[in-house]
């Protein structure tokens, strides 16, 4: 762990002004995954800005469209225990309750979950080469122990995945992210948050440098019942998905309206494919309709030594999720049998 | 002779743990909670190559960061013993032990190459951080499978460790004819031991060239003897104090590399020094080793089996040869007239892997029982019934008696509890819903062990105990068997009596291991007891017109704080009176307990389970859920049914995580374990774990030790894999012989 100095933030412009002076600075909220990766001696900041104090920031509340807005520094525990996020986007509720443990969930904040970095076991490792805690060391996951990685998206660079929960769910709710920094504010569709490695696997988000979450606003939705968080992974609770799938259905009828889903686990950034949902539109909920979706979205998928196995439980869980939410059955947090 | 026991109130009654309250509201200490006036803190540096030479270490700018005191490594590290054998420990196996900083050699990925010391934790955190060290990296090989052909058979055998016996009539032919033949390839991966106390040690400077060393450790007089022998310091000067250790499972078994850290340290700076390991640093150390078998079992079409061929071949590092008995459980437990049972190493350029709870038997015992579920199948005989046919009434490796064995009960009461009669066999026929129900069962034995322990018992006029022994207490439950061994003694109620642990000052013990410590430490504060008990009744009869006059010692009763006449408890003489009728105002004795060496020569000592599994998977994703075991142990007398069952289910949770779960994944290229943190090291949590039930069969053994005892730490973990690996075969059809068995194997 290195030395650094510690601010604690008045207001928003004073960490963003602060957030932008100086590149090696860190925003800091829950700490648990911050304080792990200093631990670690793979983040060294120069400065943490504490923006636990910032004012305003913690609230959950009402949009003039009807959706629901949630403060960056609301914890993952009361925004999945929040009567109107339980009301109206259970699905954000049970990707949270899937996630961590009661102890982190009540410490971890709504920004710091968006900004939480791969579980990467070279990436937390500083007695290894890794291309995005150093970029140009190269990547020992590709060749290496990659049981975890990315089946999607990745790149020669980097086969890293992100490993929230919650960010499952708010791609599929196609949430935006409100940012705030030096040029002003922004709204960040959900989708263009986080970005795919390429060639700067440094990079996990499209913020600029100095800018920081304030809020992620939900649109309004009518998934009602009609939605599952499905997560699979190495032990029933306590660890991080290998696959997972959030899925969100408008049924109309027998027949699907409106669907979202995203993937967890399997690439650098919730997976979303806007064409495979439309191949679902109008049709019939049926096994082989759900299949054929999951097709396309892992057409493209490449997989490595330990985790080729990914594609072809993305694919079931796919099928699986899809029928959870068309059936209205949403899979249990607690209850572990899968329906 | 086997002792006499008074009148039993706490053994065999469950008692909760006499330092339950001290560890929930942290009155206990641990070895990084003592601390001294002078304290400084030292962080490991550790390699980050597996292989090679250490060209250059920069401490400049950890030097130069405040608070930094020194920093240590092979070009400055003060003198220490230069023979090999100085290093070897108690229970080291052959070889040449791990020296830290003992030269410009990396044999490992994370060997200890520097310690920063420093004012804080934080200023020597700090300080590790900016030492920079440069290596010459060699080709290293940490892969198992690419050294298997130049596998071979220790030439020396680990002491404690019997190798396997000479092969019994002609294996390979009687396969050959048999008309029932199975065989299959068995891997167990590498596993560390994570307690929840890092390894860490406190030494207090005392002056005068003494030091009061707290090292988490399973044995103190370990830790001492290794210290004065690399350090060459008079034992007298080295005092080891660890009264509480926040799990061992073996991993505390052999010093680890921060008490000679520690130690060396405090040596050089004339101060008190702690060292704490990082949860990452424990995976720089010992761990349960990789392991690849094959089973072939060759059997007639009733089951009854013509030939057992059991090999293994298990990773060590290139500086000793770490063994454990990995296949001798298969010709111990079945009668058969052709065994051939091997055991191979193959060296890595890993660290030396060492005991993991049970070593070396849940890991043989899934390759052989899921073999015999194979032939169940095989033959159509149903799982117990096969084991039933191929019972054995003696030791057949050994040619020796057993001195008990309710393996035969067990099966029994265990299936009827289970309600294994209901069992389909059919695989893939009973299921609910989404998930297939498979039903599992396998058999588990472990040593059961007597081992030279001795021990004190003090007992003041005011009726209040005192026993005291070495041994520590890694959560097993010591102080509280022992507590309810003295109690009984004198009838007295367990607040009256004390035991005291883990102390070098206290009398001799071995390390707690091998799940000896309860029949060896009990047997010895039992006889200690005793012969306190002995001088108070002489005392007591002495005294003027004592009621006892003519009484002999085993008429009478000690109870209530009096000793009475057991025909007549009216006729009695109190503590007290006895001791002042004696002239003092406390008794004292220390024994020795002893194996007897004829019944060892006569007998094999085991404790024996069988354990019943339920798996409900869901086999489109690959998902396993655990939801019901029973286990039924034969484990000899039961001192405690509650510290009995929680060692028990504990050894069973461990169980589902070795099957399931539980993997140190080793990256090739780099030679380095990767996933070294409890995120992504998977041990079960409550999720994992549902409905267990223990039940302990009745066993009546004097000839294992004298108290009756066998021992419980190890012997929940040894059938369990084998058990869900069998229940998945039957609720999937599918033989996964590779543990953990995680979501892709399922699927595969
Ligand atoms: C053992 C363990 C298990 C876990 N299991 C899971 C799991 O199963 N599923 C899951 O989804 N998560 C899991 N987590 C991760 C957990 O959800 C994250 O650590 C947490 O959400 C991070 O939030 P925080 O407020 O503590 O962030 P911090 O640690 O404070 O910050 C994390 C990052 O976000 C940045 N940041 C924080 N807030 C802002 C902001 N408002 N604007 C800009 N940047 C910001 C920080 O600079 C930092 O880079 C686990 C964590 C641990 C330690
Ligand atoms: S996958 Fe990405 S994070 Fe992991 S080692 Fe490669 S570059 Fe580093």
């Amino acid at each position: 762990m290195n030395r650094f100095s510690y601010l604690r933030a008045g207001d928003v412009a004073e960490a963003a002004r602060e957030a932008a002076a100086d590149p090696a600075a860190r925003v800091i909220a829950g700490g648990t995954n911050l304080i792990d990766l200093m631990k670690y001696d793979v983040e060294r900041p120069s400065r943490l800005i504490d923006i636990t104090r910032l004012p305003g920031l913690r609230a959950i509340e009402e949009t003039a469209d009807g959706g629901l807005s949630i403060g960056a520094l609301a914890s993952n525990t009361e925004v999945a225990r929040h009567p109107e996020v339980e009301r109206r986007y259970p699905l954000l509720s049970s990707t949270i309750l899937a996630g961590a443990t009661p102890q982190l969930r009540n410490a971890a904040s709504t920004g710091g979950n968006l900004l939480q970095r791969t579980r990467c076991y070279y990436f937390y490792d500083p007695g290894t080469p890794c291309n995005k805690r150093e970029p140009g060391t190269g990547c020992p996951a590709i060749g290496g122990v990659n049981r975890i990685h990315a089946v999607l998206g990745a790149s020669e660079h980097c086969i890293a995945t992100h490993p929230s929960d919650m960010c499952v769910a708010l791609a599929a709710l196609e949430a935006v992210v409100r940012v705030s920094g030096a040029d002003g504010e922004r709204g960040i569709p959900f989708a263009d948050f986080h970005r795919l490695p390429g060639d700067a696997p440094e990079r996990d988000t499209n913020l600029r440098q100095g800018e920081i979450v304030t809020a992620v606003e939900l649109p309004p939705n009518s998934f009602g019942q009609h939605h599952t968080y499905l997560k699979l992974r190495d032990r029933h609770s306590y660890a991080f998905a290998l696959v997972s799938v959030a899925a969100g259905i408008e049924m109309d009828g027998d027949r699907i309206g409106r669907v979202r889903f995203a993937l967890g686990g399997v690439a650098h950034k919730p997976w979303r494919d806007p064409e495979a949902e439309a191949l679902l539109q109008g049709r019939p909920a049926s096994a082989e309709g759900f299949a054929a979706a999951a097709e396309h979205v892992l057409r493209g998928a490449i997989g490595h030594k330990h985790n080729a196995f990914k594609i072809e439980l993305a694919r079931r869980a796919i099928v699986r999720a899809l029928g959870q939410a068309a059936a209205g059955t949403p899979q249990s947090q607690t209850d572990k049998r899968i329906q | 002779m086997p002792p006499i026991p008074n009148a039993e109130t706490h053994v065999g009654s469950p008692r909760s743990r006499v330092d339950g309250r001290a560890k929930v509201t942290g009155g206990a200490r641990y070895s990084a909670e003592f601390t001294a006036p002078d304290l400084a803190h030292g962080y490991v540096v550790n390699s980050t190559v597996a292989k090679g030479r250490i060209t250059g270490i920069d401490t400049a700018a950890a030097l130069a960061a405040p608070g930094v005191l020194a920093v240590f490594t092979h070009e400055n590290r003060p003198r220490t013993a230069w023979f090999s054998y100085k290093y070897q420990d108690e229970v080291a196996p052959p070889g040449t032990p791990f020296r830290p900083l003992y030269d410009d050699k990396v044999v490992y990925s994370g060997q200890p190459v520097a310690l920063v010391v420093a004012e804080s934790f934080d200023a020597a955190r700090h300080g590790a951080s900016l030492v920079r060290v440069s290596y010459q990296a060699e080709a290293h090989e940490t892969d198992l499978t690419s050294r298997m052909g130049e596998a071979y058979e220790p030439p020396k055998k680990r002491s404690g460790i019997s190798p396997p016996p000479k092969p019994r009539g002609d294996a390979p032919g009687a396969y050959a004819d048999s008309p029932v033949k199975v065989s299959g390839g068995y891997w167990a991966a590498y596993e560390h031991h994570n307690p929840m106390e890092p390894h860490a040690t406190t030494v207090v400077w005392e002056g005068g060239g003494k030091l009061l060393v707290h090292d988490k450790n399973q044995g103190v007089l370990n830790a001492q003897s290794y210290v004065s022998s690399v350090f060459g310091l008079g034992k007298d000067d080295v005092r080891v104090v660890t009264p509480f250790v926040g799990g061992g499972f073996g991993s505390g078994l052999r010093p680890q590399y921060q008490l000679f850290l520690a130690v060396m340290a405090a040596l050089e700076l004339r101060r008190s020094v702690r060292v704490v390991l990082t949860r990452d640093q424990m995976f720089t150390h010992v761990y349960r080793p990789n392991t690849f078998q094959t089973v072939k079992l060759g059997a007639n079409p009733d089951g009854t089996l013509r030939s057992i061929q059991h090999h293994s071949v298990t990773g060590t590092s290139q500086f000793e040869d770490y063994q454990e008995v990995v296949v001798n459980w298969t010709g111990t437990l079945y009668h058969c007239d052709n065994v051939e049972l091997t055991q191979k190493l193959a060296k890595l350029d890993t660290y030396t892997p060492g005991d993991m709870r049970a070593p070396g038997a849940p890991t043989g015992l899934f390759a052989a029982e899921s073999a015999m579920d194979e032939l169940a199948y095989a033959t159509g005989v149903d799982p117990i019934e096969l084991r039933l046919k191929n019972y054995t009434e003696h030791d057949e490796n050994e040619g020796k008696q057993f001195s008990s064995k309710e393996l035969r009960a067990c099966y029994e009461v265990g299936a009827e509890r289970f309600g294994w009669s209901e069992r389909n066999p059919e695989p893939r026929s009973m299921r609910e819903g989404r998930e297939l129900i498979g039903w599992g069962m396998a058999s588990g034995a472990w040593e059961a062990q007597m081992m030279k322990t001795s021990a004190r018992a003090v007992l003041t006029a005011d009726g209040k105990l005192e026993v005291a022994c070495a041994t520590a207490d890694i959560g097993t439950g010591t102080y509280t068997i022992l507590t309810q061994i003295g109690a009984d003694a004198f009838g007295l109620r367990m607040e009256d009596v004390t035991t005291r642990l883990g102390d070098t000052t206290l009398p001799y013990s071995p390390v707690e291991g091998g799940s000896w410590t309860a029949a060896s430490a009990g047997t010895a504060v039992q006889l200690a007891c005793e012969a306190v008990r002995e001088k108070l009744f002489k005392h007591a009869q002495k005294a003027s017109g004592s009621p006892l006059a003519g009484a002999k010692l085993d008429a009478v009763s000690f109870a209530g704080g009096r000793i009475e006449v057991t025909a007549d408890p009216d006729r009695f003489v109190t503590i007290a009176d006895a001791m002042r009728a004696g002239g003092v105002d406390r008794l004292e004795a220390e024994e020795t307990a002893n194996p007897s060496k004829i019944d060892q020569l006569r007998y094999t000592g085991y404790t024996h389970s069988a354990i019943f599994v339920e798996v409900r998977v869901d086999e489109e994703l690959g998902v396993v859920r655990v939801t019901r075991v029973v286990d039924a142990v034969a484990a000899g007398k039961i001192l405690n049914p509650k510290t009995a069952r929680s060692q028990v289910v504990g050894g069973i949770v461990w169980g589902i995580g070795m099957a399931l779960e539980e993997e140190t994944l080793p990256d090739h290229n780099l030679g380095r374990f990767m996933n070294h943190n409890l995120a992504e090291y998977h041990v079960p949590v409550a999720a994992d774990v549902q409905g267990i039930e223990v039940i302990f069969v009745d066993e009546h053994d004097t000839k294992v030790s004298p108290i009756g005892v066998k021992g419980l730490g190890e012997i929940g973990i040894v059938g369990t894999a084998a058990a869900i690996a069998n229940a998945i075969y039957h609720a999937t059809g599918k033989r996964i012989r590779d543990m953990p068995i995680t979501i892709d194997k399922v699927l595969g």
